[in-house]
């Protein structure tokens, strides 16, 4: 996995709630092995059915086209569990979400792949969002190292995330290595559990 | 100290702690699909590794595959290299495979319960956010994503924070037409889409005890858009006697040893949950969504709501936008608005007990013109049971399709799709735009209720085709 240390870049505002994985990719888009996957984020809303960008869809305006960072409103990354959504986000190059809440699978799978995603309360978020807006230029530096948003003109906005997921993302660290490191314990709990719950495995 | 029935499922899969709070959750029962899988198992064969426990894991082809008599992997070119993709790796990884032609073939979340994989008290992923509904039966099931996929995979564990508990109590008894479906309908339609956010969801009461096992996996199923990874029913009685006997359920000396384990699995007397709902049944009506959020839920005796009547700025912005979606006028009853689509399918309502009740509003009915109604079972054997009953006659006759069992129009994704504006009433879970193919406008509802919206052109209060009896 890629590290996560301070990330400068365009912050783009898409401030309705409940945006779903659906919204970010659409089923018909992620099936298979997709090649260039960022091309489909939020295909419906970006591209009309000829596969032209619609210029009133917010990524496609040039001040906030190439965006790292996307401010949400609540709820975001509801609905399937799709990583899809995901890559998508990661493909188009966004590596953080500034939002209230997440839909859970989404944050979890945030998290495996790199992809920053920021809680923080409505009325901040707004802030935030209304910060990129009014700027001339809507750049926002997300630092991890010191918990820290830096907002186009000079506001300051801190912020936490539990230290396991800050450690293994600054780190680049993969879940997978802390879990191959834990086959003895594994091992242990399967003998015992073949004779304690023999129907689970199919005795 | 009283416990709650999550957390004894949870201290029986501890396989160890951390010092941060995080623990090892051992995993009984891994289900795969084929469009969320693919990437694991080329991260596992990058990484060379084998499959942990091949004996704990089911494979199945069910969304992306076409659903008309003599379908193959070739019957929709956009999906053919997925459906070959997953045969390749579960012939490299020795998996078990329901494919296609198989008995066993059928959207993952029935086939689960069905086969007697979930069972009460075990813990269950799939790549899939409908895992809940098998906590129908009493088992802690979730949705996970594909990088979690290659942690079963690998390891057979996943590396898990301990969630909050909450207890939906459901009192009371529903009235005539009102179906397990609208239960859960109604408590996302009273509380939102993202208050189970971060909660296990246990539904209880005595409504809940008095449904069937098929009606329980259908309130587990909607989990997801109430919030929650997982919700779960405590197994009892009724859970039993639906799996005994089933392909993968425990037999003979392992049912014996099985069945004390699960009795003392329901919750104890004062355990606590970190919130508590109560659910009033007896106020519930038939129900039908009508904007784009599952939490768009109103009577079907009520009107559209207007955008000014929510009270929160960003509901009445979504509300607007849904109205302008759907092509609705606030303050029109929602009851009479035309249909293009009728779709019976899904996890959430695909069953025996759902085509059966759709039946009972069908027999001797037609489909109105000009409306396009299909019925796809939620599993092969759904199929079969359907057949064996004459229950495919009576949808035949009414001028239904009769297709083949996949995912289908739930998720538009196998060549099933509504045309863009094309108006679908559906007994699937999401009506998102797009979600029945881009365009399509989605209308939730019970199978009752959708049948009876086919046979009258139009959404409909099912109760009064009930009152009417048989045509
Ligand atoms: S039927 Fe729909 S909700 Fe259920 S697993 Fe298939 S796509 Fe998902």
């Amino acid at each position: 996995m890629e590290k996560f240390t301070v990330l400068r870049g365009k912050a783009v505002p898409m401030m309705r709630a409940n945006i779903n994985t659906d919204d970010i990719i659409a089923a018909q888009a992620m099936m298979g092995k997709v090649e260039r996957i960022g091309d489909r984020l939020f295909t419906g809303a970006r591209y009309d059915s000829d596969g032209n960008e619609r210029p009133e869809f917010i990524l496609n305006q040039d001040r906030y086209r190439g965006s790292r960072i996307l401010v949400a409103g609540a709820n975001f990354g509801c609905g399937s569990s799709r990583e899809a959504a995901v890559w998508a986000l990661t493909g188009y190059g966004i590596r953080c979400v500034i939002a209230p809440s997440y839909g859970e699978i989404f944050h979890d799978n945030s998290y495996q792949n790199g992809l920053l995603p920021i809680i923080l309360d409505e009325a901040t978020v707004a802030r935030i969002a209304a910060a990129i807006e009014g700027a001339d230029e809507p750049v926002v530096t997300v630092d991890l190292e010191r918990g820290e948003i830096r907002l186009p003109e000079n506001g300051l906005v801190r912020f936490s995330i539990p230290e396991e997921r800050r450690a293994a993302l600054l780190a680049g660290m993969d879940e997978l290595d802390i879990l191959l490191t834990r086959g003895e314990a594994l091992n242990s709990f399967q003998i015992r559990d073949r004779s304690e719950r023999p129907w689970i495995w199919g005795a | 100290m009283p416990l709650t029935l999550f957390e004894k499922i949870w201290n029986r899969h501890v396989v160890s702690e951390f010092s941060d709070g995080r623990a090892l959750i051992h995993i009984d029962r891994h289900v795969l699909q084929e469009t969320t899988s693919w990437q694991a198992f080329d991260a596992l064969r990058e990484r060379g590794l084998p499959v942990r426990n091949p004996e704990l894991t089911h494979s199945v082809i069910d969304h992306s595959v076409a659903t008309h008599p003599g379908r193959t992997a070739d019957s929709f070119p956009p999906t053919r290299d997925m459906i070959l993709a997953m045969r390749r790796h579960c012939q490299e990884f020795g998996l078990r495979l329901y494919d296609i032609d198989s008995d066993r073939q059928g959207i993952v979340h029935v086939i689960s319960p069905e086969l007697g994989i979930a069972q009460p008290g075990c813990t269950l992923v799939c790549a899939d956010s409908h895992t809940a509904t098998s906590g129908g039966l009493g088992a802690w099931a979730w949705g996970i994503g594909t990088t979690q996929v290659l942690h079963v995979l690998a390891t057979q564990m996943l590396l898990l924070r301990k969630p909050e508990t909450m207890r939906v109590t459901f009192n009371g008894t529903p009235g005539r037409g009102v179906f397990a479906k609208d239960l859960i309908l109604h408590l996302i339609g009273q509380h939102g889409v993202a208050t189970g956010t971060g909660h296990v969801v246990e539904y209880a009461g005595p409504a809940i005890r008095a449904l069937p096992v098929e009606g329980r996996l259908t309130v587990c199923n909607m989990s997801i858009e109430f919030g929650a990874r997982a919700g779960l029913i405590a197994a009892d009685d009724t859970t039993f006697q639906y799996l005994a006997g089933r392909e993968f359920a425990p037999k003979g000396a392992a049912w014996d040893a099985a069945l004390p384990e699960w009795r003392r699995l329901p919750s104890d007397d004062g355990a606590l949950y970190h919130r508590e709902l109560v659910v009033d049944c007896d106020a519930i009506t038939p129900l039908v969504t009508w904007g784009n959020s599952p939490q768009d839920v109103i009577a079907i005796d009520g009107r559209i709501p207007a955008p000014d009547s929510f009270a929160e700025p960003d509901r009445r912005a979504m509300a607007e936008r849904a109205l302008r979606y759907m092509d609705l006028t606030p303050g029109t009853p929602i009851e009479g608005t035309p249909i293009d689509y009728a779709f019976i399918g899904s996890c959430t309502n695909a069953r025996l007990s759902d085509l059966q009740e759709a039946a009972s509003i069908a027999r001797g009915r037609k489909v109105a013109p000009g409306v396009r109604a299909l019925i796809v079972p939620g599993s092969t054997t759904v199929k079969r049971e359907a057949e064996a009953s004459g229950l495919d006659t009576i949808f035949r006759d009414a001028g239904f399709e009769w297709r083949e069992s996949a995912c289908s129009m739930c998720v538009a994704a196998n060549g099933d799709m509504v045309p863009p504006g094309k108006r679908s009433i559906s007994t699937t879970n999401r009506n998102f735009e797009g979600r029945q193919g881009p365009g399509s406008r989605t209308h939730l509802a019970s199978p009752a209720m959708v049948a009876a919206a086919a046979v009258t052109g139009k959404i409909t209060d099912v109760r009064r085709l009930l009152d009417a009896g048989e045509a």
